[in-house]
């Protein structure tokens, strides 16, 4: 199966929020073929691996089917979170927008 | 079939001054609701009482209250909840019926739910064995005590359903879950029994309607991924959720105001703050989402059906503060050529002038904003990911980078003293220092969030409803 380097932005959308520490950022898949492809691909290592340099202290994935969606909760990544973090993005608003710029080998018949 | 139609204003203290007016105005809705109170709104709140008595509620709400006034004369059946309150929901009451009694605003009784605000009673509950344990890492919260400005159960919605069975049409809590703030309108118009367990699926259709018009217009189009396909962000309609007897609702905003309503922005912020998706804690109950099923019924209507959910756990969620030293952040903007390097040699001129009077921070910290600084580490040409990116490869040509340098520290004269070293930079930079133009950066006070659970058994003696009814004279 052919497939190309594009971020997954092109099939899936999603948005990320914040609990004092912890960051949950919810990917959401444009088609049902979309969400089995990622929910086989787009695995805890893959975005431990992306966001390694941020230290988060786990990672966890839910997932809900019915909504074709996957929930990944990255405990720790705030680096003190809303009250306490110096980063800009304190409470990991962006989080959802640069995991959805992560590329990834997506078949092609996915990309419409 | 009766039906409730209940609208959020506001999503957070800060929120639009407009929304709920509008929302009002063109919402035909049943009930408004009004959400203030963020994870540490309640230390702010807490301090401000401190120093005054009468003060420690959201005084934003005073001011929609004014500008809502005429709409309750002429909307009889509209009603408010809100937790505005805060620390001090009585001080809101008082101030809320004297704005209405000055535009001469008859019959809306006001009703307060208090119970919530722990603070005055943690060295009894801490004497008592309630360790008020970190959720995270569960050390005591013995170790901190002494930092402590705030304590705050978060409240679910039985209190605020026996507000509403006084006859009051505004109805003031402190800290209550956000969703609850929905669930219990619903739970009061339609006579739903807490007690019976077969009724528990229409309590989760509820909560995941208040769940979802909590944040405002993040569900009506508001943070979408898909932006460009919006119309008319400017005039976003404010959610509203149009909830049936059985718990099943249509989420939906008011007809001719801008934003989206559909299965995406409604999904995206159904797992807005959402762990478990499967385990949705509230007071009232363990929502979950995955039986969720969600359909597109017409333009800006998205019917949520078939929720469900098990019983309540048997403690409250305490969101405590404390203090926790100053911090600072200032901004400059660099120009290229070599902006990104500038950036990096400005904060070593400003640590190293620092430390020629001795001065370090407990934490420090810098960010080159227009490089990936939102998430460190992640755009860099080590990751593979952005190895071949643009973004990493024309670092050295960037027209200009934003500079922002954080400290945090327990000693307050050392970060006012960081929070002057700014300015000098624009003479005695590198060439392309600017945007100073705001001042000094100012500096906070820090207080650092504390979860904690309680049981419900202690909390729940100390919840009283409380009403306020004009006389026909006053």
């Amino acid at each position: 199966m052919k497939t190309r380097s594009v971020p997954i932005n092109r099939i899936a959308h999603g948005r990320s929020g914040d609990k004092g520490n912890h960051a949950n950022i919810a990917i959401i898949a444009n088609t049902p073929a979309s969400y089995s492809w990622l929910k086989e691909h787009l695995t805890v290592p893959v975005v431990a691996q992306y966001f390694a340099s941020m230290g988060a202290s786990t990672i966890e994935r839910y997932v809900a089917d019915n909504l074709f969606a996957l929930n990944f909760v990255l405990k720790d990544i705030l680096a003190g979170g809303a009250s306490q973090s110096l980063r800009i993005d304190t409470q990991g608003k962006t989080l959802g927008l640069t995991l959805l710029q992560l590329k990834m080998e997506i078949p092609e018949n996915l990309l419409t | 079939m009766k039906r409730v139609r209940i609208g959020n204003g506001c999503g957070f203290w800060g929120d639009q001054l407009d929304a709920p007016v509008e929302l009002v105005k063109t919402g035909r809705l049943d009930y408004l609701t009004l959400e203030y109170l963020a994870e540490l709104t309640m230390s702010i709140l807490s301090l401000q009482r401190q120093r005054d008595p009468q003060k420690g509620f959201a005084t934003d709400f005073i001011s929609v209250l004014k500008r809502l006034a005429p709409y309750l004369i002429d909307q009889p059946n509209l009603k408010i909840v809100t937790n505005a309150g805060g620390v001090n929901p009585e001080a809101c009451m008082q101030v809320a019926s004297e704005q209405l009694r000055a535009q001469k605003v008859r019959d809306v009784p006001i009703a307060v739910v208090q119970g919530d605000n722990l603070f005055p009673h943690l060295d009894r509950l801490l004497e008592k064995g309630h360790r008020l344990a970190h959720m995270d890492n569960g050390t005591d919260l013995a170790t901190i005590r002494d930092r402590v400005v705030s304590a705050n159960a978060y409240l679910g919605a039985r209190p605020i359903v026996e507000a509403l069975k006084t006859g009051a049409r505004i109805v003031i809590t402190g800290r209550v879950a956000d969703a609850s703030l929905t669930v219990a309108p619903a739970a009061y118009e339609f006579d739903w029994d807490f007690d019976n367990i077969t009724q528990l699926n229409r309590f989760a259709g509820a909560t995941i309607a208040g769940h979802l018009i909590e944040c405002g217009a993040q569900s009506t189009g508001g943070l979408a991924c898909n932006w460009q396909s919006v119309p008319d962000l400017a005039n976003v309609g404010y959610p509203i959720a149009d909830i049936d007897e059985q718990g099943e609702f249509i989420l939906t905003k008011p007809e001719d105001s801008g934003g989206l309503v559909n299965r995406q922005t409604v999904t995206e912020q159904l797992l807005y703050e959402v762990f478990n998706p499967a385990e949705y804690f509230t007071p009232d109950l363990v929502a979950d989402f995955t039986s969720l099923q969600l359909e597109e019924v017409g333009p800006n209507r998205v019917l949520v059906q078939n929720a469900s959910a098990r019983p309540a756990t048997s403690t409250y969620k305490v969101s405590i503060a404390y203090r926790a030293g100053h911090s600072c952040a200032g901004m400059l903007l660099i120009s290229g050529p070599q902006a990104k390097q500038k950036a990096e040699y400005c904060a070593q001129l400003i640590w190293k002038r620092l430390e020629r009077i001795g001065l370090r921070f407990d934490k420090q910290y810098v960010e080159c904003i227009g490089t990936g600084a939102k998430a460190p580490g992640v755009f860099s040409a080590t990751n593979s990911n952005f190895s071949q990116n643009l973004n990493s490869a024309f670092e050295g040509e960037l027209p200009e980078v934003m500079l922002r340098i954080a400290v945090s520290d327990s000693r307050q004269d050392a970060v006012e003293r960081f929070s002057k070293e700014f300015a000098p930079l624009v003479t005695s930079g590198p060439p392309g220092v600017s945007g100073y133009t705001s001042g000094r950066p100012p500096v906070r006070e820090v207080f650092a969030y504390w979860p904690a659970l309680i049981d419900k058994s202690v909390v729940d003696p100390l919840i009283t409803v409380k009403s306020l009814t004009f006389s026909p004279n006053s």
